[in-house]
C-alpha cells in the first residue's frame, strides 16, 4: 500500500508510530519518518493510524476516506 | 457562450497535464473529483508513476524506505492516458498542441504546466561526469546515492548546505560516515532562514561530527585515472579526499521546452496570475494554460503581490488543486491561490518547520524557547509586520504564528509569553545574505513584480 504524510500538518504526537511501528517512527523528539510503501499485512494497523491521526495528515491508498476505514473485526 | 464552453469542456474537453509528479497527480485527481468527464492525458519524462521526493533525502537514506517505492497514493480514480518516459519538447499555444520528444503531438483544450525543477548540476561537465559525483532529485539519484553510502566510502563531500545538502550530511552521520560540507555563505540554511538561525544549524552540524567549512567555494573536483572522483579542491587552497561528492547547489526550473511558445517563462519559472493562469511574455494573461508547483511563480496577496517561486511540497499540492478547480469552472467560481507558504525539514533528529516567507524578513525575535537549547520559535519582521516564523522542535506553536502572519500582526511582537528569555526581548538583524547574490536552495525566491521574465539570466555561483 502506498501512503504519504503531509508533514506540514503533522504535529509529531506519534499516535501513528504507536499504532503502526513498522511503518512510522519518530526520529528525535518530533520528526516523523515513515515508509511510503507499507506491506499488505500492515493494512489494519495502517488503517488505525490513519483514523487516529489527530490532524488527518496521513493519506493511504483506499484508506483515506473516512467511510472506508474498517475497524478491526475483533475490536482489537 | 463562455458558460457553454465550460460546460462542454467539463463534459468532453481535452485536458493535458505536462509533468507527472506531485502537482500533476494532485491536479488530475482534483479535475476528476470536481466532475471533469473529458479526456485527460498526463505526460511525464520520468518512466515512473508519480512518486514523492521528500522521503528520498530522509527515510530512504536512513534505510527505512526503498528509493523505488515512494509512489504517491491516489486519492481519486483518475482514468487518464499516461505518457510516461517521454518529454514534452515544445508548445504551440495558438494551435493548442504539445510536441513530444518521440515526434508525437498532443492536442488540448486546456493545459496545465507542472514540470517542476531539476537539480543544478556541477557546472564543469567533465568533472560532473566523474564516477561518484551525485545529485539528489529523482528516485534514480536516491538509489545511486544510497548504494554508494552503503558501500562505506572513506569520506562524503557535500557541496552546498541548503536543506537538501544538510539532510544528506545528517544521513551520513547517522550511518557513521565521515562527511565534509562546504558552503559559500557563513552557515548552513542561510538563504532560507538567515544567519542567526543558520548559526544554530551550524552548531547542530559540528556537534554531530560534520566537518563544516563555511565561506569557501569548491574550485575543482579531481578524478583518478579510472575516472572516479578522488578529491575536492577548495577556494582556501585546502584539498579534501572524498570518494562520494553530493552536488547540492539548488535547482533549475524545467522551462526550456517552453522556449518560443510566447509564454512568460524563463529561468525563474512560468509566471501566472493568482488564479494560476499563465502570463504570456507581454504580461497578458492566457486563459487556456495554467501552471502549478515548483515551476510556477505567482503573486501573493499577503506578501505585497510579489511573485513567489516556492519549492515546497505543500505549495505544489495546494496550487495544483486551485489550478485544476479554476480550469473547469466559470470565472465567478474561480479561487485565488492564497496558500500560506510552509515547509518542514528534519536533520540530526531536529524537526525544522516554517510558515510565511522568512527571506522577506529583516529582523528576527526569538519568541519562545532558546536558540542555545535548539528548541524554539522565532518570528521574522518586515516593515513592522510579522511575515514568517520558524520552529525547531516546537511544531505545535506554528499554527499560532501562521494566524499572526495572516492578520498582519505587528512586529516587534508585544504579547507576553510564558517562557520569554532575555535573548528574545529585542529584535535582531535576521542576517540574510544580499538578495542580489544567488544562494543555494533558498526554497522561496522573491522574484519581483514583472510577469515577463524572459531576459533574466541567472549567473551560477563562482564555483
Ligand atoms: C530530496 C528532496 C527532498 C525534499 N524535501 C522537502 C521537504 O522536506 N519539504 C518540502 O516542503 N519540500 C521538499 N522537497 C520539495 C518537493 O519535493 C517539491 O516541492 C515537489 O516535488 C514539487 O512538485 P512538482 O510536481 O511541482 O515538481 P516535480 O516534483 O519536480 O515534478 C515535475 C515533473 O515533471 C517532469 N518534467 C520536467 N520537464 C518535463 C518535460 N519537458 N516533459 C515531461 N515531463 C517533464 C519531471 O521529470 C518531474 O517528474 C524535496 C525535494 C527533494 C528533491
Ligand atoms: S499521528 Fe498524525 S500528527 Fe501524529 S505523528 Fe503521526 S502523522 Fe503526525
Amino acid at each position: 500500500m502506498r501512503l504519504v504524510v503531509d508533514l506540514n500538518k503533522c504535529q509529531g504526537y506519534a499516535q501513528c508510530a504507536f499504532l503502526a511501528p513498522d511503518v512510522f517512527a519518530m526520529h528525535g523528539e518530533e520528526s516523523l519518518i515513515y515508509n511510503p510503501r507499507a506491506e499488505e499485512e500492515q493494512r489494519e494497523r495502517l488503517a488505525r493510524a490513519v483514523a487516529a491521526c489527530p490532524v488527518q495528515a496521513i493519506t493511504a491508498d483506499g484508506l483515506d476516506r473516512v467511510g472506508e476505514v474498517r475497524e478491526a473485526p475483533d475490536g482489537r | 457562450m463562455a458558460a457553454d464552453y465550460v460546460e462542454w469542456l467539463r463534459r468532453e474537453g481535452r485536458i493535458v497535464i505536462v509533468g507527472a509528479s506531485l502537482a500533476g497527480l494532485r491536479a488530475a485527481e482534483t479535475l476528476r473529483a470536481e466532475g471533469f468527464a473529458g479526456e485527460l492525458t498526463l505526460i511525464g519524462d520520468e518512466p515512473y508513476e508519480p512518486y514523492d521526493r521528500p522521503p528520498l533525502s530522509k527515510s530512504v537514506l536512513l534505510g527505512m524506505a526503498s528509493p523505488h517505492h515512494t509512489e504517491l497514493p491516489h486519492r481519486w480514480e483518475i482514468d487518464a492516458k499516461w505518457r510516461l518516459g517521454v518529454a514534452a519538447t515544445g508548445l504551440d499555444p495558438t494551435a493548442k498542441r504539445v510536441r513530444l520528444a518521440d515526434g508525437d503531438e498532443v492536442e488540448y483544450d486546456r493545459l496545465l504546466i507542472a514540470t517542476g525543477v531539476r537539480a543544478r548540476p556541477w557546472p564543469k561537465p567533465e568533472e560532473a561526469r566523474l564516477d561518484g559525483v551525485c545529485l539528489l532529485r529523482t528516485c534514480e539519484d536516491a538509489a545511486d546515492l544510497y548504494r554508494r553510502l552503503k558501500a562505506g566510502p572513506r569520506r562524503v563531500f557535500v557541496i552546498g548546505a541548503g536543506f537538501a545538502g544538510s539532510e544528506v550530511a545528517s544521513a551520513c552521520r547517522e550511518m557513521n560516515l565521515p562527511v565534509t560540507v562546504a558552503e559559500r555563505a557563513g552557515a548552513p540554511l542561510v538563504g532560507a532562514l538567515g544567519g542567526v538561525i543558520g548559526a544554530v544549524a551550524a552548531d547542530l552540524q559540528t556537534e554531530n561530527g560534520v566537518d563544516l567549512r563555511t565561506h569557501v567555494t569548491v574550485t575543482a573536483l579531481e578524478g583518478d585515472p579510472a575516472g572516479r572522483v578522488r578529491a575536492v579542491h577548495l577556494s582556501d587552497e585546502s584539498v579534501v579526499e572524498a570518494d562520494v561528492v553530493v552536488v547540492s547547489l539548488g535547482s533549475l526550473r524545467n522551462t526550456e521546452w517552453l522556449q518560443g511558445s510566447g509564454l512568460g517563462a524563463g529561468p525563474r519559472g512560468v509566471a501566472c496570475d493568482a488564479g494560476c493562469r499563465a502570463f504570456d511574455f507581454r504580461g497578458i494573461v492566457t486563459d487556456d494554460v495554467f501552471v502549478a508547483g515548483d515551476v510556477a511563480r505567482s503573486p501573493h496577496a499577503l506578501f505585497g503581490y510579489q511573485f513567489l517561486s516556492l519549492e515546497h511540497w505543500g505549495n505544489a499540492v495546494a496550487q495544483a488543486e486551485t489550478a485544476a478547480h479554476n480550469m473547469i469552472c466559470h470565472g465567478a467560481e474561480r479561487r485565488p491561490h492564497l496558500w500560506m507558504p510552509a515547509f518542514w525539514s528534519s536533520m540530526f533528529g531536529v524537526n525544522i518547520k516554517s510558515v510565511g516567507v522568512p527571506p522577506m524578513g529583516e529582523q528576527l525575535m526569538v519568541t519562545q524557547g532558546s536558540l542555545a537549547e535548539r528548541r524554539f520559535a522565532a518570528v521574522y519582521g518586515y516593515q513592522d509586520r510579522i511575515v514568517a516564523a520558524v520552529t525547531f522542535d516546537n511544531t505545535r506553536w506554528l499554527e499560532f504564528y501562521q494566524r499572526q502572519i495572516e492578520i498582519g500582526a505587528p512586529f516587534p511582537v508585544e504579547y507576553p509569553t510564558m517562557d520569554r528569555r532575555p535573548e528574545g526581548r529585542q529584535p535582531v538583524d535576521a542576517r540574510f545574505p544580499d538578495p542580489s547574490l544567488p544562494t543555494h536552495g533558498p526554497m522561496v525566491t522573491l522574484s519581483g513584480y514583472s510577469p515577463a521574465d524572459q531576459q533574466l539570466v541567472f549567473h551560477p555561483a563562482r564555483h
